[in-house]
């Protein structure tokens, strides 16, 4: 019996959140004396030693350039395939697009209790298990109790530090059968930016709305994040008009962030937005409005021109940065 | 082409969350329920347009008690068809699936759209569970759909970028923003809305996998500390000394 954990690679790496749900699991693992098994598809020449030194156990890698990758159908029948092989009770995922195609098929499939977008570990106590979850949108808390004996998590991103210091195992290339692969949908195109920051794994996000009256003005926002080593960010408005890709907006409509920090500069605040990002540990907020909603849920505030306050944060972040070598 | 639209209730986005029962349960109270927007703006418009260029039907299902029929005659004045109420409580996201996948294996639909998430539970699940059980593809957070024929061609969220893909009917898609604009009831929709067809089935058996034990309300920010915009550089001492982010 093993905890089975979803993991991918992205950039030639193992992604940060599949090393926080590795965590995850293994966390469980020790809670429940079982151990956590990894399982990686199509990572090619990427080194897999982060996850056995995030705590798993086994670390089982399907490589088969057949499998499509985008059909959820495909990922689903593979996972419930490993899953009966390894006897595993519990699948976590890390929640992110993939898993929110992919978890609650494998968990219908494997007729599992689901709890998408965990943001703790789970309570564990005899034979009952329950875990906690945001619902209305980060206006509240849930704790689900899980009634089935297999269980399909999802860990909401950033919801614990990553940490890198166990031992790493040897990965075991695992086959699936081909019978498995049979994909009714086609990818006839793949847009991505490729050299940027992934936002929902970011630790610290600057973003920006339309208090900086217009796209060409975004270079000051891109250069804090740069001396941040931040990830960037913006309103729905802004996405909407076209200032900045889709993949950026942040809030209701658009995705749900939780960084270490959250800048946010001429973002007046509207409920929708607030939703997306008040998961964040620390809020900061720039505006020359000081009736600016945003105020009220924020950790630090500037009331003032973005145009005069962001160029001073450049300057003491390269400064603090200088100070820290 | 027969569409099937899977609709939910929520509160009005502004409306205030609290809970009773000793934290075990949603206080409805001064609660005004609206169709989940992203059932509504996007997957249900999005139908609606499909059909109004292509030709079919679109038919919308909920699982529900009775105080869920106003929820779906809102759909029916922005022009669904006729709808489903399924009558039982939607606890559970498996037992919601369960249910309508049983319905819609007797309707040969050949496209089932979901919303992204209901703006309560924030489960997405729905649309990935009912795929499973009626064995179909399924594309999540779906931000465009066209159709040719019997093909489906579908752009979705992936991470950091956009996906194209294309499928054969029949399907499942999640719909997030972008698919459709907000289409607001007409006098005629609204006045034709009082007499479509909505039926009420009972629910089959299905375990409810999953229960909400009790809630909490998130401790919202107290205070914000400000800061003179003449003295900014000064939060990124405060950024590393206090709040020990950076």
């Amino acid at each position: 019996m093993s905890i089975l954990v979803y993991t991918e690679v992205s950039k030639g790496k193992i992604k940060k959140a599949s090393l926080e749900a590795v965590n995850y699991a293994a966390h469980i693992a020790s809670k429940t004396g079982t151990s956590a098994t990894a399982i990686i598809i199509n990572a090619g020449e990427t080194s897999l030693d982060d996850l056995g030194k995030a705590g798993a156990s086994k670390v089982l890698h399907i490589n088969n350039s057949a499998i499509n990758t985008s059909d959820s159908q495909v990922l689903t029948r593979i996972l419930n395939h490993v899953a009966d092989t390894e006897g595993a009770q519990m699948v976590i995922f890390s929640n992110d697009l993939t898993a929110k195609a992919v978890a609650p098929r494998l968990a219908a499939r494997m007729k599992a209790g689901f709890v998408p977008g965990a943001v703790d570990y789970p309570n564990i106590d005899g034979g009952s298990f329950s875990v906690n979850k945001n619902v209305f949108s980060g206006k509240a808390v849930a704790t689900y109790q899980v009634n089935s004996a297999k269980k399909v998590i999802s860990l909401l991103p950033n919801s614990f530090q990553v940490t890198t210091d166990g031992a790493a195992v040897a990965a075991a290339s695992f086959d699936v059968p081909a019978d498995l692969l049979v994909s009714r949908i086609k990818v006839k195109e793949v847009k991505r930016e490729s050299n940027e920051l992934s936002l929902p794994e970011a630790e610290l996000v600057v973003s920006a709305g339309r208090g900086m009256k217009g796209p060409e003005n975004w270079g000051m926002i891109e250069d804090l994040a740069k001396q941040l080593g931040a990830a960037t960010a913006c309103s729905r408005p802004v996405s909407d008009i076209g200032w900045r890709p889709h993949h950026e907006h942040v809030g209701q409509t658009g995705i749900a962030i939780r960084p270490n920090l959250y800048i946010a500069v001429g973002i007046s605040g509207a409920i929708q937005h607030l939703a997306g990002v008040n998961g964040s540990k620390t809020i900061v907020v720039i505006n020359k409005d000081p009736e600016a909603p945003f105020f009220k849920a924020a950790d630090y505030g500037i009331v003032g021109d973005a145009f005069e306050v962001v160029p001073k944060l450049i300057e003491a972040v390269k400064k603090f940065k200088a100070s820290q070598n | 082409m027969k569409i099937l639209v899977c609709i939910s209730k929520a509160p009005d986005t502004t409306a205030k969350i609290a809970f009773k029962d000793n934290n075990t349960a949603f206080d409805e109270n001064n609660v005004q329920y609206i169709v989940n927007p992203y059932d509504e703006w996007y997957a249900l418009v999005r139908a609606l347009e499909l059909k109004e260029t292509l030709g079919g039907t679109v038919t919308t299902i909920s699982v529900g008690g009775a105080d869920m029929e106003a929820i779906i005659r809102k759909a029916f004045a922005i022009g669904a068809d006729d709808g489903v109420r399924i009558d039982g409580e939607p606890t559970d996201t498996y037992f919601v699936a369960a249910q309508i996948a049983a319905y819609a294996k007797q309707g040969a639909f050949d496209i089932i759209l979901a919303g992204k998430e209901t703006i309560n539970y924030n489960g997405s699940s729905l649309g990935g569970m009912l795929a499973e059980l009626l064995d179909m593809p399924y594309i999540s957070m779906a931000t465009k759909l066209d159709v040719a024929g019997s093909t489906a061609t579908v752009e979705c969220d992936i991470d950091g970028g956009t996906e194209v893909i294309e499928c054969d009917f029949p399907l499942v898609l999640s719909a997030a923003k972008g698919m459709a604009e907000v289409r607001i009831p007409n006098m005629r929709g609204i006045m034709a809305a009082r007499t479509k067809v909505l039926n009420v089935i009972p629910v089959i058996a299905a375990d409810k996998l999953t229960e909400v034990k009790s809630y909490t309300l998130s401790q919202g920010r107290t205070t914000c500390k400000m800061i003179d915009a003449e003295n900014a550089a000064s939060l990124i001492e405060m950024l590393h000394n206090e709040a020990k982010v950076i």
